[in-house]
C-alpha cells in the first residue's frame, strides 16, 4: 500500500512537471545545429584556449558593432574564465576606450572598467545573448528537445553565424540577408570568412571554427559561474543523497517497532 | 490540541514552572510538536513540510537579494547580473530564489490536490481550506511581483498584460489601473511598488501559514481514509495516532531531503530550464516579444483567461444581455478569477458525506480528469491563443467549472461510496497486512518477539 502510494505520488509528481518544461518551449523557425561544446553536460567546463580564441574573434569582428556591457575586463582573468594573465587583461583593455564620468573624458579602459555598450542602436548587447535565445524545442512544445539537448542558446549563435544563405533583399532603404538559423530575413550582414584573421594557437581560423569559438565565448560572458555552479550542484546532491540514504534509514528503525505491533495482532 | 486526547506539557523542575507561569511558551512548542498524528498518513502528506521550507528559503535568498537589488527601471537590470557576477554566491542565491518560487508552486498544487482526493477541506476543515486558498492567492501576487523585478522583456510585458487585466473592468477600470501602476503605464513608480509588496506579501503569507497550522491542529489532521480519530479516550486515540515527533518529523524529513536533492540538481544543472529566454532581454517598452507567457505556474489560469473570445457563444449571450458593457476581455478576466472562486467554495459544492476519494468509486475518474485537465490547461496556457488551442482551451474551461458547480454536487447525490473502514487503526493494520501478503518472499523473517 506504501508502495502503491509512493508511485502514485511520483507519477502525479512527473504529471505535473511535465507543463512546467512547456513554459519556455517557443517555436523556433530556424535550423539550428546542434554543435558539442565542451561546456555541456553534467561535467562541462570551458576550454580556456577556445574562450581566448573567441575573445579575438569578438575583438576582431564583434565589436565594432556589439557591446558587452555587463563583463568587466578583470573578469578575463578569473579562474574558469579565458584566465588572461594579469598584465595581458590589462593591455588588452588599454585598446578600449571608455567614458569617464570625473574626466568628462574618454580614456583608455582599465581592469574594473566594463566593456563598452554596442556600437548602434540595431545591434544588440552580447553579453547575455547565449541565455536570450533558444536553439531547441518541440515536440508540440512541450520542450523535450530543451531537456535532451539543452535550451542551445550557443548553438544558435552558431548556427546563426554559419547560417547566411547568400541570399539578399534591398527593401526599404536597407539591405537584408537571409539566415537558415533565424528563418527569415536580418539585418546583420555575414561576417565570418575563412581566414580573416590568425589565431596563436595555431588553430585553423575556419568560419565554422571561428562561429564555435565565439559562441563559447560568449556562452562564458553570459555564464561565467557556469563551472562553479555545477561544482556547487555536485557537492549538493552528493551531500542530500548521504543525509536521505541516513533519513530513510533512520525513518525505517523508528517506525519498525510500530509496524511490527500492529503486524502482531 | 486537536480535540484529541493525549498528554500535555507539565514543567518539572522549578525553573520551567517559573517560565511556565509567566508565558507558556515551552508548553507551546511541546504541544505542537507532539500533536497526535493519524498512523496511516501517506506520502502526500508531506508537501506542507516542502511548502514551509520553500518559504523559508525564499525570505531568506530574497532578503539577501534585496541588499544587493536596485529597485529603478535603469539599473534593475544590470542590478541582478551584478548579483550574477560579483556578489560572492549571488549567482547560485538568485538562482535559487528564482527555481524556488517554481518549487513552491510545484508543492502548493500536489498540496491543494491531496486535499481535494482526501477531502480534506470537508468540515471541521473549510477555515484550513479557506486560509489556503488566502496564502495561494498572496503566493500568485507575490509570485507575479516578484517576476517584474529583474526587468526583463517578459517581467515588462507579462505586469503589462497582467495589471492590463484591472483595466479590463468596465467604467473603473483605467482608472484603477493608473492607480495600482502609479502612472499611465508600467515605469519606475510600478517596479518601485512592487519590490515593495515583494518584500511584504511572504511576512503575509508565513503569518497566514502559521493560522493554517494552528486550524489543522485545533481539528486534527486529515487521513487517507478520511476516518476521524477515535477521541473517547486516550487509550483509544493513542492506537489511532502517533505523536509528530519524532515519527512524522523524521518522515517527512526524509522526503524532504529527496525533493531538494532533485531540486539542487535543477538548480545546479540547469537553472534556466524552466525560465524564459526572453527575460535575459532588458525591458524595453518599444519592443513586444512575439509570445507573451508567464511562468508555467500561472499557465491554466492563463489558458482559462484567454479561452473566451468574442466568437464564443456565451460571450455574445452575455455582451448581449449585459448591454455590451461585459466584452470578451472583460469576461476572461471574470472567468479567470471565478475559476479560483469556485476552487474555495469546495467545502460547500462537494455534498457527499464520504471524506476520502478512496471510498468514492465515481468520484475517483472525474478527480483524474481534473488533473488531466489541469495539465492539459497548463499546456495550452504556453500555446499561442489561435486555432484549435483556444477550443481546447475552452473545453477545458468548462470541464473546470462543471467539475465544481455540477459534477460534485451531483455526485454526491449519485454515487454509492463504498464502506470506510471502522478505524484509522484498522486501516493501518490492514494496509501492513496487504503489503506481506504480497511480499513473494513469504513473511518477514524478522523474529517476532513475544511481547
Amino acid at each position: 500500500m506504501k508502495l502503491r502510494n509512493l508511485a502514485v505520488a511520483a507519477l502525479s509528481a512527473l504529471v505535473l512537471a511535465l507543463p512546467a518544461t512547456m513554459a519556455d518551449a517557443k517555436k523556433v523557425k530556424g535550423e539550428v545545429t546542434n554543435f558539442d561544446f565542451s561546456f555541456q553536460g553534467l561535467t562541462g567546463t570551458y576550454d580556456r584556449n577556445q574562450l581566448q580564441r573567441g575573445l579575438q574573434v569578438y575583438h576582431e569582428v564583434c565589436s565594432s558593432c556589439h557591446g558587452l556591457q555587463y563583463v568587466a575586463f578583470r573578469t578575463l582573468s578569473d579562474r574558469n574564465g579565458p584566465e588572461l594573465p594579469d598584465d595581458q587583461m590589462r593591455a588588452f583593455a588599454d585598446l578600449y576606450e571608455v567614458w569617464d564620468d570625473t574626466l568628462r573624458d574618454w580614456r583608455p579602459a582599465t581592469g574594473p572598467d566594463h566593456f563598452p555598450e554596442s556600437q548602434f542602436e540595431g545591434a544588440p548587447d552580447l553579453s547575455l545573448m547565449t541565455k536570450a535565445r533558444a536553439g531547441f524545442s518541440g515536440p508540440y512544445g512541450l520542450g523535450i528537445n530543451q531537456l535532451m539537448k539543452g535550451i542551445g542558446g550557443p548553438e544558435y549563435i552558431a548556427s546563426f553565424l554559419l547560417g547566411y544563405t547568400g541570399e539578399e533583399d534591398f527593401q526599404a532603404g536597407s539591405m537584408f540577408y537571409e539566415n537558415k538559423a533565424y528563418g527569415g530575413w536580418v539585418s546583420m550582414n555575414p561576417v565570418l570568412f575563412d581566414d580573416m584573421l590568425f589565431y596563436e594557437d595555431g588553430t585553423p581560423a575556419t568560419e565554422e571554427q571561428m562561429a564555435l569559438d565565439v559562441a563559447a565565448f560568449l556562452t562564458w560572458t553570459a555564464e561565467p559561474k557556469l563551472v562553479e555552479r555545477k561544482h556547487a550542484g555536485f557537492v549538493g546532491v552528493i551531500f542530500l543523497s548521504v543525509l536521505a540514504v541516513l533519513l530513510y534509514l533512520t525513518n525505517k528503525q523508528l517506525w519498525a517497532p510500530v509496524k511490527r505491533a500492529a503486524k502482531k495482532d | 490540541m486537536g480535540g484529541i486526547p493525549h498528554d500535555h506539557y507539565e514543567p518539572k523542575s522549578n525553573a520551567e514552572k517559573y517560565i511556565h507561569r509567566r508565558l507558556p511558551i515551552v508548553g507551546l512548542i511541546y504541544d505542537t510538536l507532539m500533536l497526535p498524528t493519524p498512523k496511516n498518513l501517506n506520502w502526500m502528506w508531506i508537501w506542507g513540510i516542502v511548502l514551509m521550507l520553500c518559504l523559508v528559503l525564499q525570505i531568506v535568498t530574497g532578503i539577501v537579494l534585496a541588499m544587493h537589488y536596485t529597485p529603478h527601471v535603469d539599473h534593475a537590470f544590470a542590478s541582478v547580473e551584478h548579483i550574477m557576477r560579483n556578489v560572492n554566491g549571488g549567482h547560485m542565491i538568485r538562482y535559487l530564489h528564482q527555481n524556488g518560487s517554481m518549487l513552491f508552486f510545484f508543492a502548493v498544487y500536489l498540496h491543494m490536490f491531496r486535499s481535494m482526493y482526501y477531502g480534506s477541506y470537508k468540515a471541521p476543515r473549510e477555515i484550513t481550506w479557506i486560509i489556503g486558498i488566502l496564502i495561494y492567492l498572496a503566493m500568485m501576487a507575490t509570485a507575479f511581483m516578484g517576476y517584474v523585478l529583474p526587468w526583463g522583456q517578459m517581467s515588462f510585458w507579462g505586469a503589462t498584460v497582467i495589471t492590463g487585466l484591472f483595466g479590463a473592468i468596465p467604467g473603473v477600470g483605467d482608472l484603477l489601473q493608473t492607480w495600482l501602476l502609479g502612472g499611465p503605464a508600467v515605469d519606475n513608480a510600478a517596479l518601485n511598488r512592487f519590490f515593495s509588496l515583494h518584500y511584504l506579501l511572504p511576512f503575509v503569507i508565513l503569518g497566514l501559514s502559521i493560522v493554517h497550522i494552528w486550524a489543522f491542529h485545533t481539528t486534527g489532521n486529515n487521513n487517507p481514509t478520511g476516518v476521524e480519530v477515535r477521541r473517547t479516550s486516550k487509550e483509544e486515540a493513542a492506537k489511532d495516532t502517533l505523536p509528530f515527533w519524532p515519527y512524522f518529523v523524521i518522515k517527512d524529513l526524509f522526503a524532504l531531503v529527496v525533493i531538494l536533492a532533485i531540486f539542487w540538481a535543477l538548480v545546479g544543472f540547469m537553472p534556466n530550464f524552466l525560465g524564459h529566454t526572453d527575460n535575459y532581454i532588458e525591458a524595453n517598452p518599444l519592443v513586444t516579444p512575439p509570445e507573451i507567457v508567464p511562468e508555467w505556474y500561472f499557465l491554466p489560469f492563463y489558458a482559462i483567461l484567454r479561452a473566451f473570445t468574442s466568437d464564443v457563444w456565451i460571450v455574445m449571450a452575455v455582451n448581449w444581455l449585459s448591454f455590451g458593457i461585459i466584452d470578451a476581455t472583460f469576461f476572461g478576466v471574470l472567468a479567470m478569477f471565478g475559476s479560483i472562486f469556485v476552487w474555495a467554495l469546495l467545502p460547500w459544492v462537494d455534498t457527499s458525506s464520504v471524506r476520502s476519494g478512496r471510498y468514492r468509486p465515481m468520484f475517483k475518474w472525474w478527480f483524474w480528469l481534473f488533473i488531466i485537465n489541469f495539465v492539459v490547461l497548463t499546456w495550452a496556457g504556453a500555446m499561442p491563443a489561435e486555432g484549435i488551442y483556444t477550443t481546447i482551451s475552452l473545453i477545458g474551461t468548462t470541464y473546470w467549472f462543471a467539475y465544481f458547480l455540477v459534477i460534485l454536487p451531483l455526485l454526491g447525490v449519485l454515487e454509492k461510496p463504498l464502506p470506510e473502514p471502522a478505524t484509522i487503526e484498522e486501516d493501518f493494520k490492514a494496509s501492513l497486512k496487504s503489503k506481506s501478503d504480497n511480499d513473494p518472499k513469504g513473511p518477514s523473517a524478522e523474529p517476532i518477539p513475544a511481547e
